[in-house]
C-alpha cells in the first residue's frame, strides 16, 4: 500500500509540473503582455515601459521566468502580484477563507440533502417521487449556472427582500446570522449541482448493492428492514459516492469563480478573474496551480479512500 | 392449382424482419420526455433557422427610443437597454449558440474518435502515449486554462477560435470511450477477416470497426453538444466568451444582470431556453442510449 502511494504521489508530481510548464507557456507566449495596458497610455514613456520591463524580469525569455519561479514556488515563495505589487501569499491568504467558506457550506448542503434524496429516490424506484428527482437533475444539470444565481436574486433579494442580494457582510456587522443570511444563495447556486449527482449515483449504488446475496441474507436472518438498509445497503454504496466526492472537490472550485462573480463574494475566485484581466502572471499562475492541485489530489485521495473503504481492493 | 414459380436453389434469403434502425427507433419512441425533446429541439432548431421570417425585428439594431420596454404585441419579449428586440436577439442568438455548441462536438469527435481508435487498434506504444496525454489534458483545470488560451485574443474569443477552443477540451472522454469499443473489436471475426483480404490499417479502422462502434459515439456526442452550449455561455458570463456585439444566449443573460429590477423578462427568457434546450438534448441522449444499448461504464 505504501509503494502504492509513493508511486501515485511521484506521479501526481511530475503531472503538477507538466499542467505549470504548459499553463506558464501558454500564459508567456501570448500576444500583448502585461505591459500592454501602458503602451496607450500618454503618462507613460517608452522608456518608464522599458524599465518597468526590466524590472518585472519580462525582458527574459519566457523559459528563464519559469525557472526562476518555479524555485519560488517550491521554496514557498511565490512572488509579487504585477498588478498591486504585494506578495502573492499574502493576497491569496486574505481571500481564502471567503473562499473557504463557500465552498465548505456548499459541500456540507450536498451531503445533507443528497443522502436523503439519493436514498429515498433508491427506496421508492420509480415512484413519482424518483421520477420528479431525476427529471430535477436534468434540470439542474442544464441550467446555466450564473442564471440560477440570477433567478434566486431575482426571487429572494429583488421581490421578496428576504436575503441580500450579494456580498459576506453587511459594513459593521460581523454576526454569524449576518454572514449566512449572505451564504444562502451563493451556497445553494454553488451546491445544487453536486445535490444532483450525488443523489442519483447513490441512487444506482443503493440499487446495485440491493440486490446483492448478501443483503438478501440479511433480510432472511430477520433482520429490522431498518438496519439492513442502513448497515449492508447504505455503507457498501458509500464507496462509490466518496470518489465522486473527491473528484468533485475540483468542480466545486471552478464553480466557485462564477459564484462568487455573480455574488460578489470576495473569494480567490475573483482574484483570479481580475489576475486574468490584468494580465497578472504570477497570480494567474497560483490560480492555475492551486486548481490543479486540487483536481490532481481529488483523484489521489478518491482512489485512496476506495483502497481503504473497500478491503476486497489492493493496489500494487 | 396455383403456378408457382421457381425459386432458385441457394442460401435462404435474410429474414425480413425490423431493420436496425426500426428497431432503435421504436426503443427510443418509449422514452416520453426525449419525444418531448425531440420536439422542443426541433422549435429551437427552426427558430434558428427560419429567424429572418419569424420576427421583421433585426437582433442588433439599435432603437433608443423604445428601451427595456415590457413585452407587447409588437415586442413578444419586450426589449433591452438599447431599445432591441429580446424575442429578434433570442432567436437569432440561438444560431451562434447552436452553431457553436454542434460544430465544437464535431470538432471535439473528431479528434476523439481518431486518437481512440488508431490507440485501440494499434495498441503498444500508440496506445499508451495517446492515453497518457489523455490523463494529462484530464489533469488540468480546464477552465483556468481555457481563460488562459482565450486571453491570447484580448480577452473575448472569436467565433472559430471558440469552436476550436471547446472542441480541444472536449475530446478525452470519447477517446477513452473509442478506445475500448476499438479494443473488444478489433479481436472479432469481421476484422481479422478484413485484414486476411488485405485491408490496410486505415481502411479497417475507418471503414470496418468504425461503423461498428458508432452508437457510444453518437450517445456521447449528443451530451458533448449540451455541454459545449453550457461552457460557451458560462464563458460569456465570465467576460471571456464571444464578443458581446454577438447575440449569444450567454450575452444576453449577461448583459439583462442589470436590469433584473426595471426588465426582469430579459433575464428569464435566454436562460429559459438555454434550459429547455440542454434538458431536451439530455433526455435524447439518454434514450439513444436505450435505443441503442449502450453499456454504460
Amino acid at each position: 500500500m505504501s509503494a502504492y502511494v509513493a508511486k501515485r504521489g511521484l506521479q501526481a508530481g511530475v503531472l503538477l509540473l507538466l499542467v505549470s510548464l504548459v499553463g506558464y507557456a501558454i500564459m508567456s507566449l501570448a500576444p500583448g503582455g502585461p505591459l500592454a495596458v501602458y503602451l496607450h497610455n500618454p503618462q507613460v514613456t517608452p522608456d518608464k515601459i522599458d524599465l518597468l520591463r526590466r524590472q518585472l524580469g519580462l525582458d527574459q525569455p519566457w523559459y528563464l521566468r519559469y525557472a526562476l519561479w518555479l524555485g519560488g514556488l517550491l521554496s514557498g515563495h511565490w512572488g509579487y502580484s504585477y498588478y498591486t505589487g504585494r506578495p502573492i501569499l499574502a493576497m491569496i491568504g486574505e481571500r481564502l477563507p471567503a473562499t473557504f467558506t463557500l465552498m465548505l457550506s456548499a459541500f456540507v448542503l450536498a451531503i445533507v440533502l443528497s443522502f436523503p434524496l439519493g436514498i429515498i429516490s433508491a427506496m421508492h424506484k420509480y415512484s413519482w417521487g424518483d421520477t420528479l428527482l431525476s427529471f430535477g437533475s436534468f434540470f439542474v444539470w442544464a441550467m446555466p449556472t450564473f442564471w440560477f444565481g440570477l433567478m434566486l436574486q431575482m426571487a429572494f433579494a429583488v421581490r421578496w427582500h428576504v436575503l441580500p442580494v450579494a456580498g459576506m457582510h453587511d459594513i459593521g456587522n460581523g454576526s454569524a446570522a449576518d454572514l449566512l443570511r449572505h451564504l444562502a444563495m451563493p451556497a445553494v447556486v454553488l451546491g445544487v449541482g453536486s445535490v444532483a449527482s450525488w443523489s442519483r449515483y447513490l441512487r444506482s449504488a443503493m440499487l446495485e448493492v440491493w440486490g446483492q446475496d448478501y443483503v438478501r441474507t440479511a433480510f432472511a436472518k430477520g433482520l429490522p428492514w431498518r438496519r439492513v438498509v442502513n448497515r449492508h445497503v447504505l455503507r457498501n454504496s458509500l464507496i462509490p459516492i466518496v470518489t465522486i466526492m473527491g473528484l468533485d472537490l475540483h468542480v466545486l472550485f471552478s464553480g466557485a469563480v462564477i459564484t462568487e462573480s455573480i455574488f460578489g463574494w470576495p473569494g480567490m475566485g475573483r482574484l483570479f478573474l481580475s489576475a486574468l484581466n490584468n494580465r497578472d502572471y504570477p497570480l494567474q499562475m497560483a490560480g492555475l496551480m492551486i486548481s490543479a492541485a486540487l483536481l490532481i489530489l481529488g483523484n489521489l485521495l478518491a482512489d485512496l479512500t476506495y483502497a481503504v473503504l473497500d478491503p476486497r481492493i489492493r493496489y500494487q | 392449382m396455383e403456378a408457382r414459380p421457381l425459386t432458385p436453389i441457394g442460401p435462404p434469403g435474410i429474414p425480413r424482419g425490423a431493420g436496425l434502425r426500426a428497431i432503435a427507433w421504436r426503443r427510443f419512441r418509449r422514452h416520453r420526455a426525449a419525444l418531448g425533446g425531440l420536439a422542443v429541439l426541433a422549435l429551437v432548431v427552426a427558430g434558428a433557422i427560419f429567424a429572418p421570417a419569424l420576427t421583421s425585428f433585426s437582433p442588433t439594431a439599435l432603437d433608443p427610443d423604445h428601451s427595456l420596454f415590457p413585452p407587447s404585441r409588437q415586442h413578444l419579449l419586450g426589449t433591452d437597454d438599447l431599445g432591441r428586440d429580446e424575442f429578434a436577439r433570442v432567436i437569432y442568438g440561438g444560431r451562434i449558440s447552436l452553431l457553436v455548441g454542434l460544430t465544437a462536438m464535431v470538432v471535439g469527435s473528431v479528434i476523439g474518435v481518431v486518437l481512440g481508435s488508431v490507440a485501440g487498434y494499434m495498441g503498444g506504444w500508440v496506445d499508451t502515449a495517446v492515453m497518457r496525454f489523455v490523463d494529462l489534458m484530464l489533469s488540468f483545470p480546464a477552465i483556468f486554462l481555457l481563460l488562459i488560451l482565450i486571453n491570447w485574443t484580448g480577452g473575448r474569443a472569436p467565433v472559430l477560435m471558440m469552436i476550436a477552443y471547446l472542441g480541444l477540451f472536449g475530446w478525452t472522454g470519447l477517446a477513452r470511450i473509442v478506445r475500448a469499443e476499438y479494443l473488444a473489436l478489433r479481436a472479432r471475426e469481421f476484422v481479422e477477416e478484413a485484414r486476411a483480404m488485405g485491408a490496410g490499417a486505415r481502411r479497417i479502422i475507418f471503414r470496418h470497426i468504425l461503423p461498428n462502434a458508432m452508437a457510444p459515439i453518437l450517445v456521447q456526442a449528443a451530451f458533448a453538444v449540451a455541454g459545449a452550449i453550457l461552457a460557451e455561455a458560462a464563458l460569456d458570463f465570465l467576460g471571456f466568451g464571444l464578443p458581446p456585439d454577438i447575440p449569444t444566449w450567454g450575452n444576453l443573460l449577461t448583459q439583462a444582470e442589470d436590469y433584473i429590477t426595471s426588465n426582469p423578462v430579459l433575464a428569464v427568457a435566454p436562460g429559459v431556453v438555454i434550459t429547455l434546450t440542454v434538458v431536451a438534448v439530455f433526455f435524447v441522449g439518454d434514450a439513444l442510449r436505450d435505443a441503442l444499448d449502450v453499456r454504460t461504464r
